[in-house]
């Protein structure tokens, strides 16, 4: 159990490369996805395709990086990003136009497609993507323009974490101090108030950050083929789209904190394989305690909620 | 065409079974008003429950096993959404994190890191005398293994009690109107958790057919999707016991589709087939439009 525990730790923190070139590097992917499911849930959108959505996404940056590789590396990686993010914003569209003209549940059709994206990577890797020599399930290695920038020398910490944290800078602000950033709060605190009360064109507010959230999960597949595996896998994610959701909710859905968030599960993903490595120990608990981050935070909220109405009852009657 | 007809609805059956329990289970959860996204976590517990009893004590333990299993996992779902009042999506995705991570772990700690599959005997499809000779619906109805007769009870049998007893006229108030349930002396509280009760011994139940009827042995992920297959069921049954029932034998056609194209030749991608029960799905949802039929208090907690 100790050894267990030394080796996670060890694995995450114990030198500057278990920091820059693990933990930092499994917590990129966190930080998109844990954004792009905050910034659906904020809107009252329950998105949990985050992973089928990372998969089409990098599907899409693969056929880039592989079709387009005569381009200079600034701009083919640009053109992995913008394809990346369109392809992910086109999944979650199906899901979005689904439940805006069919009335289909998004937390339904979002799963279903997730699972359909693993079909198609797993028919890319094996059919038009394939390696060469049609021996093993995956693309061949990209050409060296289409790897993303280290961001310091000798570390595989690359441009996709400084992404990320730029992206969760700027979507907090954009939540907190523009016009179109608040009409999604309200639209997320009360659907109905906001429609009546506020004047805001629900449906097309809660569409919009459908797509939004499903650009930002196929940016960080993007982001996986060009900065950590530089060819298309079919094992790309070990389920970071269903971790994401411990993210954002451990964050209480405030960008800022999903950067903290997508650290800690990043660092427990990179201790967790450094613990099945030298103890043996499974990594599949961490599947586990990220179930159970999300029980406690909900508990907690709730039972927060209900103390905090119980007080305020108890003010009002002593008035 | 017999030759191949017959395989072909055989599988349906056969895949439909485990489905059409899982389903069934939701629906009674969500006649009760409460949306159980954790049922994929209590196939998959029922799965490793159902492996676990069998191995030790024999199949008749192995199903009992599975919906120990099965009702165990939901259990921790029903602390948090009646007893918690927590929301029901949330916890449920959280559930089924929780399911295919613990048996994940479980597995690989009991059996070794390696995984090495680790069998137990299926139990074997049985004849019913006499009916099992009519062409076409003989070998494809009645040569099934025992947990296929225990659905064609069971599909009757709560339709019956949804409609006509006290206790399914109560599950049908808390889920419509709790609070004009509970003014008429029901407990909307107790009525939900034994409605999880129900569903989760159903989940697991659908697991332990899944390894003792189908497959034979247990390996991660192996719910592959059918607890939300099994949502989307009950959608498609507009919540009812004998639509569910129709949709789930839908799917099994589906999923069994797979065999009559390989049987066939098709030189098409296998994904394609992997995939189909999940488009068909979205298909029929998006032709289904609205939730007309749903219960009204389905997911308030």
């Amino acid at each position: 159990m100790t050894d267990a525990l030394l080796a996670l730790l060890d694995g995450a923190f114990g030198s500057s490369y278990a920091i820059l070139s693990a933990t930092l590097v499994r917590a990129t992917p966190l930080l998109l996805l844990g954004l792009a499911v905050t910034l659906a849930f904020r809107a009252g959108v329950l998105n949990i395709g985050a992973e089928g959505q990372l998969i089409v996404g990098a599907i899409a940056a693969s056929a880039v990086a592989l079709g387009l590789d005569a381009l200079p590396r600034p701009v083919l990686v640009a053109a992995m990003a913008v394809a990346g993010a369109a392809a992910g914003a086109s999944w979650a569209g199906i899901a979005a136009v689904l439940r805006r003209r069919f009335g289909v549940l998004e937390v339904i059709s979002t799963i279903m497609l997730n699972f359909i994206a693993l079909a198609l990577v797993g028919w890319m890797v094996r059919g038009p993507l394939q390696e060469p020599t049609h021996v093993y399930p995956q693309s061949p290695t990209f050409a060296s323009q289409a790897h993303w920038p280290f961001l310091i020398p000798g570390q595989r910490l690359h441009l996709g974490f400084a992404l990320g944290i730029g992206l969760a800078i700027g979507a907090w602000a954009w939540l907190a101090f523009t016009a179109s950033g608040l009409r999604v709060r309200l639209v997320g605190a009360g659907a109905r108030a906001a429609a009546s009360a506020g004047g805001i064109d629900v449906a097309r507010t809660t569409f919009g950050m459908f797509l939004l959230s499903g650009a930002l999960a196929g940016l960080a597949g993007a982001s996986e083929v060009g900065g950590v595996t530089f060819a298309l896998y079919e094992g790309l994610s070990p389920g970071y789209g269903y971790t994401a959701i411990a993210v954002a909710l451990l964050a209480r859905l405030d960008p800022r904190w999903v950067i903290a968030s997508a650290i800690l599960f990043g660092a427990l993903e990179a201790g967790a394989a450094a613990m099945q490595r030298d103890a043996g120990v499974p990594s599949v608990v961490v599947q586990v305690f990220v179930a159970l981050t999300v029980l406690v935070v909900l508990a907690a909220t709730q039972l927060g909620a209900e103390s905090r109405a119980r007080a305020a009852i108890a003010r009002a009657e002593e008035a | 065409m017999e030759a191949i007809l017959v395989p072909f609805l055989q599988a349906t059956i056969r895949t439909a079974t485990p489905l059409a329990f899982a389903a069934l289970g939701e629906q009674v959860a969500e006649r009760a008003g409460v949306i159980f996204l954790g049922l994929e976590g209590a196939i998959i517990a029922g799965c490793l429950g159902a492996l676990v009893a069998s191995g030790l004590a024999g199949p008749v333990a192995g199903f009992a096993g599975g919906i120990g299993a099965g009702m165990l996992l939901t259990a921790v779902f029903a602390l948090f959404v009646v007893r918690l009042r927590t929301d029901q999506i949330i916890a449920g995705t959280a559930v089924t994190m929780l399911g295919l991570g613990l048996t994940g772990a479980l597995y690989r700690g009991l059996f070794g890191t390696g995984g090495a599959a680790l069998g137990t005997p299926t139990v074997a499809p049985i004849a019913l005398p006499g009916l099992s000779q009519i062409p076409v619906m003989g070998p494809t109805l009645f040569h099934q293994p025992l947990p296929t007769y225990g659905l064609y009870l069971l599909v009757p049998a709560l339709a019956w009690w949804i409609r006509r007893t006290h206790a399914g006229l109560a599950l049908r108030a808390t889920g419509e109107h709790a609070e004009a349930a509970a003014a008429a002396g029901i407990a909307p509280a107790r009525v939900r958790l034994a409605a999880l009760a129900f569903t989760g011994a159903m989940g697991g139940l659908c697991g332990a057919t899944l390894v003792l009827a189908q497959v034979g042995t247990f390996s991660e992920g192996m719910s592959a999707g059918r607890g939300f297959i099994a949502i989307a069921i009950v959608v498609l049954g507009r919540w009812s016991v004998w639509g569910t029932a129709g949709a789930s034998l839908l799917f099994g056609g589906a999923f069994a589709l797979q065999y009559l194209f390989q049987a066939a030749g098709l030189a098409l991608p296998y994904q394609l087939f992997t995939a189909f029960p999940y488009v068909l799905t979205l298909l029929l949802l998006a032709l289904q439009r609205g939730r007309s039929a749903a219960p009204a208090e389905l997911g308030r907690s």
